[in-house]
């Protein structure tokens, strides 16, 4: 073997550099600066929160081989628990300090976690696990798992859309000459960042996160090894699950309504984040998640009639570059 | 010399194929068995069914006095037993050194057994932070085996390790094997180079269609080329 396989071999940085290359081109065609800082900064936030949303749904698909369709209703329940949450602290969260706001929201966050990852549990041990290994079945039970979800939503919160306004501070804008940012998109950004270095040390630096990735790729042989992988199974889609109930808050303070399609109509955007990214991989999933909010965001602003197909078709030309995704994960 | 392992009337289906039709043999406690047999006879199937990796519908899988039969593949692990499968399931994305990690079950690496290990597997030592998808095949049978060891085992479960390596590196694992051998590890060998399994076997166990139809030590069946050819259809001489 030669000496250049004893490097260790670098990060593959080109669809890392997918990203500066969007914001450059989109640069080179929105006539005004601070919109194109507006809409990167959207973007960015925007990817940020799909990046929460998505990241437990690729570790469950890469670890347990299961697509899981129902991810959509962790997501709804999430925000419905951190609304019947905030809600009564309408005083706090209206209130034009800090304290009182996080006070508020906190809580609402880590009920909303909490209920989700319980659900995550539940639907786990009842309706997944009798399914392992059988894709077909798998989107069967867990489409039905969504519309069930659906509808116990409408039993306990009613059908409508509820509106649920951000708290005081993290209204309005911060303003930089003619560039104004809004705040809660920094806030989305800030939280999609620590989500991302959390999962990163947590999979690079522990014990658990080798067994997590090594199950990623060969869930018998780390069965051999002697760990008991379903408990690490189980882990995951908790954590995933919670997760998804933490983006399902951002996201519903993101668009201030709360709605029981909220998570079906989000799964679209999830799924193409996953594919893009390579199923199972928490990096891709990262990349592919902003891409997919700068994308959105830019072709909304430059040609708003392609809009709503330019993920698609971002998701078409990435798979005829890479058809396993952007980091692909290795498979036995 | 008590035995680690017994098989008694094990069988084995996978969907509607019965596959082990009700194997009985016994690895002898501290010597290297090797299970030879033709393509299909079972082999492999005979590894995963006593790891648990597929169930066995009948019979006893006695390890060190309890039956593991019913026994999950964690669970059976844990008895001590270390594997290493035909495709090597090397974690691929993972480095040298996180493939070892993850087999170190006890704890941290002990640096005394891993320079053990060096000791015949160098190349893992110059590779040590490369991940173990960018090692040639022979350096990924060496990192297969090295984290079957890598903390003492009472029985190694062991697919055709030689198998697509090239004869200076089988030579190599040969000796790598006397030095296992040394220890007081128990080996079950499935192994198709005769010329390999032959310096190293003790016993032999030698499967057709799913079943024993042969077992003896190594040294006599290697003198007998009519019951090679009886046995395997070839003399075992050219089967390498």
């Amino acid at each position: 073997m030669s000496d250049d396989a004893l490097r260790v071999p670098r990060i593959d940085r080109i669809p890392l550099a997918l990203i500066p290359a969007i914001a450059l081109l989109a640069l080179a065609l929105i006539p005004s600066l601070p919109t194109w800082v507006t809409l990167t900064v959207a973007g960015l936030a925007m990817g940020m929160m799909i990046f929460i949303m998505a990241s437990g749904l690729t570790l469950v698909f890469g670890l347990m081989d299961v697509m899981n369709f129902a991810h959509g209703a962790f997501i709804t329940i999430g925000a419905f628990v951190a609304t019947s949450v905030l809600i009564p602290l309408a005083g706090w969260t209206q209130a034009d300090s800090l304290w009182m706001n996080l006070a508020a929201i906190l809580p609402a966050i880590l009920a909303a976690m909490a209920v989700a990852g319980a659900l995550g549990l539940v639907f786990e041990r009842v309706i997944i696990m009798p399914v392992y290994g059988q894709h077909l079945k798998q989107i069967l039970i867990t489409m039905g798992g969504l519309i069930v979800a659906e509808q116990s939503i409408h039993v306990i919160w009613g059908p409508d859309i509820i509106p649920l306004p951000k708290p005081a501070t993290l209204r309005g804008s911060f303003i930089f000459g003619d560039i104004a940012i809004e705040k809660y998109r920094v806030v989305a950004v800030i939280v999609g960042l620590a989500v991302f270095a959390a999962m990163f040390l947590l999979l690079n630096r522990t014990r658990i996160g080798l067994l997590i990735r090594a199950g990623v790729e060969d869930s018998e042989m780390v069965e051999s090894l002697g760990y008991r992988i379903r408990r690490v199974f189980v882990g995951v889609f908790v954590a995933g699950s919670a997760l998804a109930g933490l983006g399902g808050v951002m996201w519903a303070l993101y668009q201030e309504t709360v709605s029981s399609a909220m998570g079906m109509q989000v799964m679209i955007l999830i799924f193409i984040v996953i594919i893009i990214g390579g199923l199972g991989s928490v990096g891709g999933c990262f990349i592919g998640a902003l891409l997919v909010g700068l994308v959105a965001n830019y072709v909304g602003f430059l040609a708003p009639k392609i809009a709503l197909g330019s993920n698609i078709l971002l998701m078409v030309l990435i798979l005829l570059w890479r058809p396993q995704g952007l980091y692909p994960v290795a498979k036995r | 010399m008590s035995n680690l392992l017994a098989l008694a009337g094990v069988n084995t289906h996978i969907g509607h194929y019965h596959i082990l039709q009700g194997v009985d043999f016994v690895v002898p406690r501290g010597g290297l068995t090797v299970l030879l047999g033709r393509n299909g006879a079972g082999k492999t199937t005979c590894l995963r069914t006593i790891m648990g990796l597929w169930k066995a519908s009948a019979g006893r899988i006695e390890f060190d006095g309890s039956d593991i039969a019913r026994r999950s593949t964690p669970a059976v692990a844990q008895l001590g037993i270390g594997y290493v499968p035909e495709s090597m399931g090397i974690f691929a994305g993972l480095a040298v050194r996180e493939n070892l990690a993850l087999a170190a079950r006890s704890g941290p690496l002990d640096a005394q057994r891993l320079e053990w290990i060096f000791g015949f597997f160098p190349a893992l030592k110059k590779f040590w932070n490369l991940p173990a998808g960018h090692l040639s095949g022979g350096q990924k049978q060496m990192l297969a085996i090295a984290r079957a060891i890598i903390e003492p085992r009472k029985l190694l479960l062991i697919d055709e390790p030689t198998k697509g390596l090239a004869p200076a590196i089988i030579a190599h694992m040969v000796e790598a094997f006397r030095e296992l051998k040394r220890t007081d590890t128990t080996i079950l060998l499935v192994e198709q180079n005769f010329n390999f399994a032959r310096a190293l076997g003790d016993t032999v166990a030698v499967m057709d269609s799913g079943r024993v139809v042969h077992t003896g030590s190594m040294t006599t069946l290697a003198e007998d080329q009519a019951e090679q050819q009886k046995l395997l259809g070839l003399s075992l001489d050219l089967h390498q």
